[in-house]
């Protein structure tokens, strides 16, 4: 079996890495999970969180907002609405995502208010990783 | 016959337009580079989306759970035209044959007793439109501050599409841009958003888990692909303008051209028309005495 698989991450705007690794650590909507070369293929969705994968100079960390990410024994593909890496990361493009997630809990209906309160913490939790 | 001064005054205004268009020729030309690209680095993206969305649609499409984005309403009665143009005009034919497209959809649709509303995004596009239409537009996006067109623009777009879908105001959506093929072919194309379709058969991709499950990750995706392919429609849409615009002022440049030869032909044989009537003047002057 191959030892590496290519990692692709796309935005709509831009494809933003695209190499071979090892390990791609993933934000699920259902939890977090580690794909590896090999892995079962997968289709998840992406809460607001860090993305790390496995270059060749260590670890490379992304925060994206939501997305989709298909994982095949061969590839992990991120499809992220909004992805910067983390050291862009700055307060600002948190904060925004924050704000935008609150307007959308605020005007959810009952059912949705659950998942929307949900997405307020996620990226409150992104903001503590984050350390801004 | 106008005179020499007035043939030179026309040479000069039309050389300075020359130069206006000129220019335009060349700006266009720069800005499609940039607007090329743009919607190259975005094609990845929307090309997978629509992959794993229509592999989906495929495996859930039937069952009576599928997302309304997906299903429809059931109902065929209320359109939703979604007509993108420029801000600008210098442009060719840009913006008349999307709204030409438009216009004849639209009353197709009419003719069959359905109801339309129609949702303009640019400034040129409502100004042809509000001629026959006008009791029927609902909204207009303004893109004149739009600098580059970006993701958050189509997103605006989207949610209020969706909104509106949600709310009910309509059963079918369908957006109009103009499709990039070359700089001097734009086709003017009419691309159904909602519900979804997808072109082409769709994979089996019962191969894959889906976390959580195929009709929660479908629910998130539908409303995604619909920003999706509103901003590849704008892309594509930023692209044919300049492309158009380009060789639309291509065509000014060369006619500007032709007029010049023209009037400098005219003004040199009108000029060799009076130095020999001088001549002819003198001669017989000298000869009668």
């Amino acid at each position: 079996m191959a030892n590496t698989m290519q990692f692709d991450l796309v935005t709509p705007e831009a494809k933003l890495a695209s190499f071979q690794t090892t390990e791609v650590q993933i934000a699920g909507a259902d939890g977090d999970l580690t794909a590896m070369p090999g892995h079962a293929p997968l289709i998840t969705t992406l809460r607001p969180g860090v993305l790390r994968v496995a270059g060749a100079e260590g670890m490379v960390a992304f925060v994206v907002s939501g997305g989709f990410a298909e994982i095949t024994a061969e590839s992990v593909s991120v499809l992220a609405e909004r992805a910067v890496p983390i050291e862009e990361a700055t307060g600002t493009i948190v904060d925004s995502m924050l704000e935008e997630a609150r307007s959308l809990a605020a005007a959810a209906l009952p059912e949705d208010k659950d998942a929307a309160d949900k997405l307020v913490h996620d990226i409150m939790a992104l903001r503590g990783t984050v350390a801004i | 016959m106008p005179s020499l001064k007035d043939l030179k005054n026309k040479i000069a205004s039309v050389k300075s337009t020359r130069k206006i268009t000129k220019a335009m020729q060349m700006v266009s030309a720069a800005k499609l580079r940039r607007a090329q690209e743009a919607a190259e680095a975005a094609r990845p993206y929307a090309e997978r989306m629509i992959a794993v969305m229509s592999g989906l649609a495929a495996s859930v499409g039937k069952s009576d759970t599928a997302p309304r984005l997906l299903a429809g309403t059931g109902a065929d009665k209320v359109h939703l035209l979604v007509v993108m143009t420029s801000e600008r005009g210098l442009c060719g034919g840009f913006n008349s044959t999307i709204v030409r497209l438009a216009r004849a959809h639209a009353q197709s649709l009419l003719s069959k007793g359905k109801t339309v509303k129609i949702i303009t995004v640019g400034k040129k596009g409502r100004e042809q439109l509000r001629r026959d239409f006008s009791q029927y537009m609902i909204a207009h996006v303004d893109m004149g501050a739009v600098k580059r067109v970006g993701y958050v623009d189509a997103q605006g777009i989207a949610k209020d599409v969706v909104a509106r879908f949600d709310a009910g105001e309509f059963d079918v959506a369908t957006i109009f841009f103009n499709r990039f093929q070359s700089v001097i072919s734009q086709i003017p194309t009419a691309k159904q958003i909602i519900p979804a379709v997808f072109e082409g058969e769709a994979k089996a991709s019962s191969l894959y888990d889906y976390e959580p499950s195929e009709e929660g990750i479908l629910a998130d995706l539908l409303p995604r692909g619909v920003a999706t392919q509103i901003f590849t429609a704008l892309l594509e849409n930023g692209a044919s303008e300049q492309g158009a615009r380009m060789s639309a002022m291509d065509n000014a440049t060369r006619n500007a051209g032709e007029m010049i030869t023209k009037y400098t032909t005219i003004y040199n044989r009108s000029r060799q028309a009076a130095i020999t009537k001088e001549l002819i003047e003198i001669i017989s002057g000298a000869e009668a005495l």
